[in-house]
């Protein structure tokens, strides 16, 4: 990596956010170093989605600062691949496997127009998640699963540092989950991942650190992601957790 | 219907001609743009813009008879209200948000209004009722020379665009965060959008442009499996049934533009009833 200099992949300072006048993020700080892990848990509503947006600059802080590798998530944008719920598109919208990859490749040229290259790096993306002979299969036709990891192939085409996701897991088999997170620990190697979910139950296997977002962020390492601390995070036990999902109904305490 | 294709030979009936090659050269816009239409979901936004050219219409109309602009008449008038139109829908979509709908609602009542005010303090009598259902049979060389020019237009700009709106349709936001200028792309679209419904109101009229612009690329949608696909196939659909449309039409002596449309309604329905009977009888594959 180049930026050996930079220690934080993502950094977040004293950041607010409301829609209108609901605050929805209040004085978060979070910082990411490179090849970090992280995952982002939390009630529904409590402000996931917009850290994510915050974060890639969908949307504009009120206060506080977002940097990407030092930049302003503008201009660090070519440096993010993100991966979207795949479970918001349009089932019967016509378009191949190789063209949704593709789309990984926009913004090189004013008009859109891929070059060979870019349709190569496509094709390594596709490869690299191991659906390569789906390439021209319509996107409606393939499994769940196999979509999620196609959006994933589609932010490894951007050649980006940052893999970021939002509830790859949510609607996705047992089996598919496996495989799926053995391709994180995987592209880990080479970048930073974060990733949002409201399931935490399988998340101290494999990320670094969870950040628990309700309003305020507060990261736990998962290596002191004990019973004690699900327990005093969450209000209730690991079962619990995983199916009701309660965060933040009976005291959401961290401190 | 032979005797509407030996009408159409008949040198002595030009019009037919014309109405003939400007419904299959039109197909062009109309299959491109209506595949747009379609699967972003802007046929609301197409209704819009097409009732606002009745603005544009009458506009033309007063300009050109009441106050003595020659250069200035329906057609300018509507080619200028439709991408005005646009413009406004582009900023609307980008800053109104959940209030979208009302506002194109909105839009569509006024542009109308303006239109029928104009066409009222206009001198001589004109009849709103030809712009509501649109005659093709009334086309001159001079529309048809402006159907070529819209291909042309049409045909290169998707050509060049052709993944940024794909992508604009698919995922707007990905592509935003993938430095595409997605706003322009949009407005570029409406624009176009806006142009094709001006022809297609000379040919269907004002109130069935949306069953014109949308049936034929819903048709398509479900055979396609990409895009570029779907361009053709609710192209090649579109000439079909406009052909079909105006021989029907010519030998039961009927309008031509509600002729067009009940075809491609049906062929629409029976599309839809099939693909429910397939999916209820399919032998399953194991």
């Amino acid at each position: 990596m180049s930026d050996k200099g930079i220690k934080s992949a993502i950094t977040i300072r004293d950041l607010s956010f409301a829609y209108d006048t609901q605050a929805v993020l209040t004085d978060v700080n979070l910082s990411v170093r490179p090849f970090d892990s992280i995952c982002v848990v939390g009630p529904n509503g409590g402000g996931k989605s917009t850290l994510i947006k915050l974060i890639v600059g969908l949307l504009q802080p009120d206060s506080g600062t977002v940097r990407i590798f030092g930049e302003k998530p503008e201009s660090g944008r070519g440096r993010m691949g993100y991966v979207p719920q795949y479970a918001r598109y349009d089932p019967q919208f016509p378009i191949s496997v190789f063209e949704v990859v593709c789309m990984g490749r926009l913004g090189g040229s004013l008009t859109g127009k891929f070059s060979t290259d870019d349709k190569d790096h496509a094709m390594d993306a596709l490869t690299e998640i191991g659906l390569s002979a789906l390439a021209n299969r319509p996107f409606s036709e393939i499994s769940g699963g196999q979509r999620q990891r196609v959006l994933i192939a589609r932010a490894l085409a951007s050649q980006g540092d940052i893999l970021i996701l939002d509830e790859p897991t949510a609607n996705i088999d047992h089996e598919s989950e496996q495989h799926f997170f053995d391709l994180l620990a995987e592209l880990n190697q080479r970048m930073t991942i974060l990733m949002v979910t409201h399931e935490v139950g399988f998340a101290s296997t494999f990320f670094k650190r969870i950040a628990c977002v309700n309003t305020k962020v507060v990261i736990h390492p998962t290596s002191a992601l004990t019973g004690d601390l699900i327990h005093e995070m969450y209000g209730g036990d690991l079962q619990m957790i995983r199916h009701d999902h309660c965060c933040g109904v009976e005291g959401h305490q961290h401190d | 219907m032979t005797d509407f294709f030996l009408a159409v030979m008949d040198p002595n009936l030009p019009f037919f001609r014309y109405a003939l090659l400007t419904g299959l050269f039109a197909s062009i816009p109309f299959g491109v743009i209506g595949t747009f239409v379609v699967v972003r979901k802007i046929s609301y936004i197409a209704g819009a813009i097409a009732h606002c050219v009745l603005g544009g219409i009458g506009l033309g109309l007063y300009l050109e008879k009441a106050v003595g602009i020659t250069w200035f008449g329906p057609m300018q008038g509507a080619v200028l209200v439709a991408l005005l139109a646009a413009v406004i829908l582009a900023l609307v979509s980008r800053h109104a948000r959940q209030r979208e709908d009302s506002v194109i609602g909105a839009l569509w009542a006024v542009g109308m209004a303006t239109g029928l005010l104009f066409i009222a303090k206009t001198p001589g009598y004109v009849d709103p009722m030809s712009y509501l259902f649109g005659n093709i049979l009334l086309v001159s060389q001079s529309d048809f020379l402006f159907v070529l020019v819209l291909d042309v237009v049409v045909v290169v700009l998707v050509w060049l665009f052709y993944n940024s709106f794909l992508a604009v349709c698919f995922d707007e936001e990905f592509a935003r965060l993938r430095g595409v200028k997605t706003g322009w792309i949009y407005l570029l679209l409406l624009c176009l959008a806006a142009l094709t419904i001006v022809l297609l109101v000379r040919v269907v009229g004002i109130v069935m442009v949306i069953a014109l612009l949308t049936i034929p690329a819903s048709i398509a949608g479900n055979f396609s499996k990409n895009i570029l696909q779907m361009m053709l196939f609710s192209t090649s659909l579109c000439a079909l049934f406009v052909v079909l449309g105006l021989g029907i039409s010519y030998d039961l002596d009927l309008p031509s533009g509600p002729v067009i449309i009940i075809i491609a309604a049906i062929v629409y329905l029976l599309v839809l009833l099939g693909g429910k009977l397939r999916k209820k009888f399919a032998v399953v594959p194991k």
